[in-house]
Protein backbone atom coordinates (compact mmCIF):
# COMPACT_ATOMS: atom_id res chain seq x y z
CA UNK A 1 0.00 0.00 0.00
CA UNK A 2 2.13 2.83 -1.32
CA UNK A 3 0.87 6.38 -0.96
CA UNK A 4 1.89 8.22 -4.08
CA UNK A 5 1.30 11.44 -5.91
CA UNK A 6 -2.11 10.32 -7.18
CA UNK A 7 -3.49 9.95 -3.67
CA UNK A 8 -2.66 13.53 -2.78
CA UNK A 9 -3.99 14.81 -6.09
CA UNK A 10 -7.25 12.96 -5.44
CA UNK A 11 -7.63 14.57 -2.02
CA UNK A 12 -6.96 17.98 -3.55
CA UNK A 13 -9.44 17.35 -6.37
CA UNK A 14 -12.20 16.34 -3.94
CA UNK A 15 -11.50 19.38 -1.78
CA UNK A 16 -11.58 21.68 -4.82
CA UNK A 17 -14.91 20.23 -5.91
CA UNK A 18 -16.32 20.71 -2.43
CA UNK A 19 -15.24 24.35 -2.53
CA UNK A 20 -16.88 25.02 -5.89
CA UNK A 21 -20.00 23.15 -4.78
CA UNK A 22 -20.12 25.23 -1.62
CA UNK A 23 -20.04 28.46 -3.63
CA UNK A 24 -23.04 27.31 -5.63
CA UNK A 25 -25.27 26.01 -2.86
CA UNK A 26 -24.66 28.74 -0.29
CA UNK A 27 -25.85 31.62 -2.41
CA UNK A 28 -27.27 33.55 0.53
CA UNK A 29 -24.35 33.37 2.88
CA UNK A 30 -21.22 35.28 1.94
CA UNK A 31 -19.28 33.96 4.93
CA UNK A 32 -19.60 30.37 3.74
CA UNK A 33 -18.64 31.47 0.22
CA UNK A 34 -15.44 32.99 1.61
CA UNK A 35 -14.77 29.76 3.49
CA UNK A 36 -15.30 27.81 0.24
CA UNK A 37 -12.69 29.99 -1.44
CA UNK A 38 -10.32 29.15 1.41
CA UNK A 39 -10.97 25.45 0.77
CA UNK A 40 -10.21 25.89 -2.94
CA UNK A 41 -6.93 27.65 -2.19
CA UNK A 42 -6.05 24.93 0.32
CA UNK A 43 -6.56 22.27 -2.34
CA UNK A 44 -4.32 24.20 -4.73
CA UNK A 45 -1.68 24.29 -2.02
CA UNK A 46 -1.93 20.53 -1.52
CA UNK A 47 -1.38 20.09 -5.27
CA UNK A 48 1.67 22.37 -5.26
CA UNK A 49 3.28 20.66 -2.28
CA UNK A 50 2.55 17.18 -3.68
CA UNK A 51 4.25 18.02 -6.95
CA UNK A 52 7.09 19.72 -5.08
CA UNK A 53 7.74 16.49 -3.20
CA UNK A 54 7.25 14.34 -6.25
CA UNK A 55 9.64 16.32 -8.44
CA UNK A 56 12.12 16.88 -5.61
CA UNK A 57 11.91 20.61 -6.26
CA UNK A 58 11.41 23.14 -3.47
CA UNK A 59 10.04 25.88 -5.74
CA UNK A 60 6.55 24.42 -5.37
CA UNK A 61 6.70 25.05 -1.64
CA UNK A 62 7.80 28.65 -2.25
CA UNK A 63 4.77 29.24 -4.42
CA UNK A 64 2.51 27.49 -1.91
CA UNK A 65 3.78 30.03 0.63
CA UNK A 66 2.88 32.90 -1.72
CA UNK A 67 -0.60 31.46 -2.26
CA UNK A 68 -1.00 31.28 1.52
CA UNK A 69 -0.17 35.00 1.69
CA UNK A 70 -2.65 35.90 -1.01
CA UNK A 71 -5.32 33.79 0.67
CA UNK A 72 -4.81 35.58 3.98
CA UNK A 73 -5.02 39.00 2.30
CA UNK A 74 -8.13 37.94 0.42
CA UNK A 75 -9.81 36.76 3.61
CA UNK A 76 -9.07 40.07 5.33
CA UNK A 77 -10.38 42.19 2.44
CA UNK A 78 -13.42 39.95 1.94
CA UNK A 79 -14.39 40.10 5.59
CA UNK A 80 -13.93 43.89 5.62
CA UNK A 81 -16.23 44.24 2.61
CA UNK A 82 -18.69 41.91 4.35
CA UNK A 83 -18.72 44.03 7.50
CA UNK A 84 -19.32 47.24 5.50
CA UNK A 85 -22.03 45.54 3.47
CA UNK A 86 -23.79 44.26 6.57
CA UNK A 87 -23.60 47.72 8.12
CA UNK A 88 -25.32 49.24 5.09
CA UNK A 89 -27.87 46.55 4.34
CA UNK A 90 -28.47 44.55 7.48
CA UNK A 91 -28.06 41.26 5.63
CA UNK A 92 -25.27 39.28 4.04
CA UNK A 93 -27.23 37.68 1.19
CA UNK A 94 -25.42 37.70 -2.12
CA UNK A 95 -28.65 38.39 -3.96
CA UNK A 96 -28.73 41.88 -2.48
CA UNK A 97 -25.24 42.67 -3.71
CA UNK A 98 -26.49 44.05 -7.04
CA UNK A 99 -27.31 47.30 -5.23
CA UNK A 100 -23.59 47.99 -5.37
CA UNK A 101 -23.49 48.34 -9.11
CA UNK A 102 -23.19 51.78 -10.61
CA UNK B 1 25.89 24.64 12.13
CA UNK B 2 23.46 22.09 10.89
CA UNK B 3 21.33 20.36 13.44
CA UNK B 4 21.02 16.69 12.73
CA UNK B 5 17.38 15.87 12.77
CA UNK B 6 15.83 12.58 13.67
CA UNK B 7 13.76 11.53 10.70
CA UNK B 8 10.70 9.45 11.50
CA UNK B 9 10.70 6.33 9.45
CA UNK B 10 7.48 7.11 7.64
CA UNK B 11 8.89 10.18 5.90
CA UNK B 12 11.82 8.37 4.38
CA UNK B 13 9.68 5.55 3.19
CA UNK B 14 7.21 8.00 1.74
CA UNK B 15 9.89 9.95 -0.07
CA UNK B 16 11.23 6.78 -1.58
CA UNK B 17 7.81 5.50 -2.36
CA UNK B 18 6.63 8.43 -4.41
CA UNK B 19 9.62 8.52 -6.64
CA UNK B 20 12.39 10.31 -4.88
CA UNK B 21 15.78 9.49 -6.30
CA UNK B 22 16.99 6.83 -3.95
CA UNK B 23 20.55 8.07 -4.19
CA UNK B 24 19.96 11.10 -2.02
CA UNK B 25 17.68 9.36 0.44
CA UNK B 26 19.06 5.89 0.46
CA UNK B 27 20.49 6.39 3.92
CA UNK B 28 17.06 6.79 5.48
CA UNK B 29 15.92 3.26 5.18
CA UNK B 30 19.30 1.65 5.42
CA UNK B 31 19.65 -1.26 7.73
CA UNK B 32 15.97 -1.76 8.34
CA UNK B 33 14.57 -5.21 8.14
CA UNK B 34 11.94 -6.07 5.60
CA UNK B 35 9.20 -6.46 8.22
CA UNK B 36 9.83 -3.04 9.68
CA UNK B 37 9.67 -1.50 6.22
CA UNK B 38 6.26 -3.00 5.53
CA UNK B 39 5.00 -1.91 8.94
CA UNK B 40 6.10 1.70 8.49
CA UNK B 41 4.54 1.80 5.04
CA UNK B 42 1.31 0.60 6.55
CA UNK B 43 1.55 3.25 9.25
CA UNK B 44 2.20 5.92 6.61
CA UNK B 45 -0.80 4.80 4.62
CA UNK B 46 -2.94 4.69 7.74
CA UNK B 47 -1.99 8.25 8.66
CA UNK B 48 -2.57 9.42 5.11
CA UNK B 49 -6.06 7.95 5.02
CA UNK B 50 -6.82 9.35 8.48
CA UNK B 51 -5.78 12.88 7.54
CA UNK B 52 -7.36 12.74 4.09
CA UNK B 53 -10.67 11.41 5.37
CA UNK B 54 -10.98 13.98 8.13
CA UNK B 55 -9.96 16.80 5.76
CA UNK B 56 -12.57 15.89 3.18
CA UNK B 57 -15.30 15.18 5.74
CA UNK B 58 -14.74 18.49 7.51
CA UNK B 59 -14.56 20.26 4.14
CA UNK B 60 -17.97 18.84 3.38
CA UNK B 61 -19.28 19.95 6.76
CA UNK B 62 -17.98 23.49 6.10
CA UNK B 63 -20.34 23.88 3.18
CA UNK B 64 -23.19 21.78 4.54
CA UNK B 65 -23.38 22.93 8.14
CA UNK B 66 -26.43 24.91 9.19
CA UNK B 67 -24.64 27.21 11.56
CA UNK B 68 -21.75 29.37 10.25
CA UNK B 69 -19.98 29.07 13.61
CA UNK B 70 -19.86 25.31 13.10
CA UNK B 71 -18.64 25.94 9.55
CA UNK B 72 -15.70 27.94 10.87
CA UNK B 73 -14.87 25.24 13.41
CA UNK B 74 -14.93 22.57 10.70
CA UNK B 75 -12.72 24.82 8.56
CA UNK B 76 -10.20 24.84 11.41
CA UNK B 77 -10.37 21.03 11.55
CA UNK B 78 -9.82 20.82 7.78
CA UNK B 79 -6.78 23.09 8.00
CA UNK B 80 -5.22 21.15 10.86
CA UNK B 81 -5.58 17.88 8.98
CA UNK B 82 -4.25 19.45 5.78
CA UNK B 83 -1.24 20.48 7.86
CA UNK B 84 -0.88 16.80 8.73
CA UNK B 85 -0.89 15.97 5.02
CA UNK B 86 1.78 18.62 4.41
CA UNK B 87 3.84 17.10 7.18
CA UNK B 88 3.61 13.70 5.53
CA UNK B 89 4.78 15.22 2.25
CA UNK B 90 7.85 16.65 3.97
CA UNK B 91 6.82 20.32 3.93
CA UNK B 92 7.20 20.94 7.64
CA UNK B 93 7.48 24.70 7.45
CA UNK B 94 4.32 25.06 5.39
CA UNK B 95 2.47 22.75 7.78
CA UNK B 96 3.40 24.90 10.76
CA UNK B 97 2.59 28.10 8.85
CA UNK B 98 -0.78 26.63 7.95
CA UNK B 99 -1.54 25.99 11.61
CA UNK B 100 -0.26 29.38 12.78
CA UNK B 101 -1.59 31.63 10.02
CA UNK B 102 -4.81 29.88 9.15
CA UNK B 103 -5.96 28.43 12.43
CA UNK B 104 -4.45 31.19 14.50
CA UNK B 105 -5.35 34.22 12.41
CA UNK B 106 -7.69 33.69 9.48
CA UNK B 107 -10.08 31.24 11.10
CA UNK B 108 -10.26 33.34 14.25
CA UNK B 109 -10.98 36.38 12.04
CA UNK B 110 -13.84 34.43 10.47
CA UNK B 111 -15.08 33.48 13.91
CA UNK B 112 -15.03 37.11 15.06
CA UNK B 113 -16.96 38.28 12.01
CA UNK B 114 -19.52 35.49 12.27
CA UNK B 115 -20.16 36.31 15.90
CA UNK B 116 -20.08 40.08 15.38
CA UNK B 117 -22.70 40.17 12.63
CA UNK B 118 -26.14 39.67 14.02
CA UNK B 119 -27.45 37.58 11.16
CA UNK B 120 -30.63 35.58 11.07
CA UNK B 121 -29.07 32.27 10.18
CA UNK B 122 -32.38 30.51 9.58
CA UNK B 123 -33.22 32.93 6.77
CA UNK B 124 -29.87 32.32 5.17
CA UNK B 125 -30.64 28.68 4.61
CA UNK B 126 -33.66 29.41 2.45
CA UNK B 127 -32.90 28.74 -1.19
CA UNK B 128 -30.53 25.94 -0.23
CA UNK B 129 -32.60 23.37 -2.12
CA UNK B 130 -33.27 25.83 -4.93
CA UNK B 131 -29.61 25.95 -5.90
CA UNK B 132 -28.84 22.34 -4.99
CA UNK B 133 -29.50 20.73 -8.44
CA UNK B 134 -27.46 23.33 -10.29
CA UNK B 135 -24.64 23.20 -7.79
CA UNK B 136 -24.67 19.40 -7.79
CA UNK B 137 -24.49 19.38 -11.59
CA UNK B 138 -21.51 21.72 -11.65
CA UNK B 139 -19.81 19.81 -8.84
CA UNK B 140 -20.28 16.41 -10.46
CA UNK B 141 -19.03 17.63 -13.84
CA UNK B 142 -15.99 19.18 -12.21
CA UNK B 143 -15.32 16.06 -10.14
CA UNK B 144 -15.52 13.80 -13.22
CA UNK B 145 -13.13 16.03 -15.12
CA UNK B 146 -10.70 16.09 -12.22
CA UNK B 147 -10.92 12.30 -11.89
CA UNK B 148 -10.03 11.99 -15.58
CA UNK B 149 -7.06 14.27 -15.05
CA UNK B 150 -5.87 12.53 -11.88
CA UNK B 151 -6.22 9.05 -13.36
CA UNK B 152 -4.54 9.84 -16.68
CA UNK B 153 -1.74 12.31 -15.96
CA UNK B 154 1.86 11.58 -16.85
CA UNK B 155 4.66 13.57 -15.28
CA UNK B 156 7.30 14.63 -17.78
CA UNK B 157 10.45 12.63 -16.92
CA UNK B 158 12.55 15.63 -17.87
CA UNK B 159 11.09 17.51 -14.91
CA UNK B 160 12.08 14.71 -12.56
CA UNK B 161 15.65 14.78 -13.83
CA UNK B 162 16.20 18.53 -13.66
CA UNK B 163 14.52 20.21 -10.68
CA UNK B 164 15.01 23.98 -10.52
CA UNK B 165 16.05 23.87 -6.86
CA UNK B 166 16.43 20.35 -5.48
CA UNK B 167 15.19 19.65 -1.97
CA UNK B 168 18.19 18.86 0.21
CA UNK B 169 18.19 15.66 2.22
CA UNK B 170 16.46 16.10 5.59
CA UNK B 171 19.58 15.46 7.61
CA UNK B 172 21.66 17.96 5.66
CA UNK B 173 19.33 20.93 5.93
CA UNK B 174 15.96 21.48 7.51
CA UNK B 175 12.98 22.28 5.35
CA UNK B 176 12.74 25.79 6.84
CA UNK B 177 16.35 26.56 6.07
CA UNK B 178 16.12 25.23 2.52
CA UNK B 179 12.99 27.28 1.89
CA UNK B 180 14.61 30.42 3.27
CA UNK B 181 17.71 30.00 1.15
CA UNK B 182 15.56 29.99 -1.96
CA UNK B 183 12.92 32.50 -0.93
CA UNK B 184 15.25 35.34 0.04
CA UNK B 185 17.59 35.00 -2.93
CA UNK B 186 16.08 33.58 -6.05
CA UNK B 187 12.47 34.57 -5.36
CA UNK B 188 13.22 37.79 -3.55
CA UNK B 189 10.92 39.91 -5.72
CA UNK B 190 8.07 37.48 -5.18
CA UNK B 191 8.66 37.78 -1.46
CA UNK B 192 8.58 41.57 -1.67
CA UNK B 193 5.41 41.44 -3.75
CA UNK B 194 3.78 39.21 -1.14
CA UNK B 195 4.65 41.79 1.48
CA UNK B 196 3.17 44.53 -0.69
CA UNK B 197 -0.04 42.52 -1.12
CA UNK B 198 -0.32 42.16 2.65
CA UNK B 199 0.24 45.90 3.10
CA UNK B 200 -2.45 46.72 0.55
CA UNK B 201 -4.82 44.27 2.24
CA UNK B 202 -4.18 45.83 5.63
CA UNK B 203 -4.71 49.40 4.42
CA UNK B 204 -7.75 48.34 2.40
CA UNK B 205 -9.38 46.62 5.35
CA UNK B 206 -8.77 49.65 7.58
CA UNK B 207 -10.08 52.12 4.99
CA UNK B 208 -13.15 50.00 4.31
CA UNK B 209 -14.22 49.54 7.90
CA UNK B 210 -13.28 52.97 9.28
CA UNK B 211 -16.31 55.16 9.68
CA UNK B 212 -16.81 58.72 10.85
CA UNK B 213 -19.66 58.70 13.29
CA UNK B 214 -21.75 61.84 13.54
CA UNK B 215 -22.28 63.31 16.98
CA UNK B 216 -19.02 62.06 18.43
CA UNK B 217 -16.85 64.80 19.96
CA UNK B 218 -13.22 64.35 18.99
CA UNK B 219 -10.15 66.23 20.09
CA UNK B 220 -8.78 68.42 17.29
CA UNK B 221 -5.28 69.26 18.36
CA UNK B 222 -4.43 71.73 15.59
CA UNK B 223 -7.60 73.64 16.35
CA UNK B 224 -6.68 73.71 20.03
CA UNK B 225 -3.21 74.99 19.25
CA UNK B 226 -4.58 77.67 16.91
CA UNK B 227 -6.58 79.26 19.74
CA UNK B 228 -5.18 82.54 21.01
CA UNK B 229 -6.16 84.74 23.87
CA UNK B 230 -8.10 87.02 21.52
CA UNK B 231 -10.30 84.26 20.18
CA UNK B 232 -10.79 82.55 23.52
CA UNK B 233 -11.29 85.30 26.12
CA UNK B 234 -13.36 88.42 25.85
CA UNK B 235 -12.80 91.26 28.32
CA UNK B 236 -15.88 93.42 28.81
CA UNK B 237 -16.31 96.56 30.90
CA UNK B 238 -19.27 95.99 33.15
CA UNK B 239 -21.12 99.19 34.07
CA UNK B 240 -21.96 99.68 37.75
CA UNK B 241 -25.38 98.29 38.79
CA UNK B 242 -26.40 97.49 35.23
CA UNK B 243 -24.84 94.22 34.24
CA UNK B 244 -24.44 93.11 30.69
Amino acid sequence: MVIGLGHYLTVAAVLFTLGVFGIFINRKNVIVILMSIELILLSVNINLVAFSTHLNDIVGQVFALLILTVAAAEAAIGLAILVVFFRNRGSIAVEDVNMMRG
Amino acid sequence: MHLRRVVPSGFGIYRQAIGFPSGSHGHVGRGRSRGGLCLSMTVTAAFFYLFATITIASGFMVIASRNPVQSVLFLILAFVNAAGLFLMMGAEFLAMILVIVYVGAVAVLFLFVVMMLDVDFAALRQGFLQYLPFGALIGIVLLIELIFVVSAYVVDPGLMRAPAVPIPAPDVMTNTEALGQVLYTRYFYFFQTAGLILLVAMIGAIVLTLRERVGVRRQNISMQNARTQETAVQVRKVPFRQGI
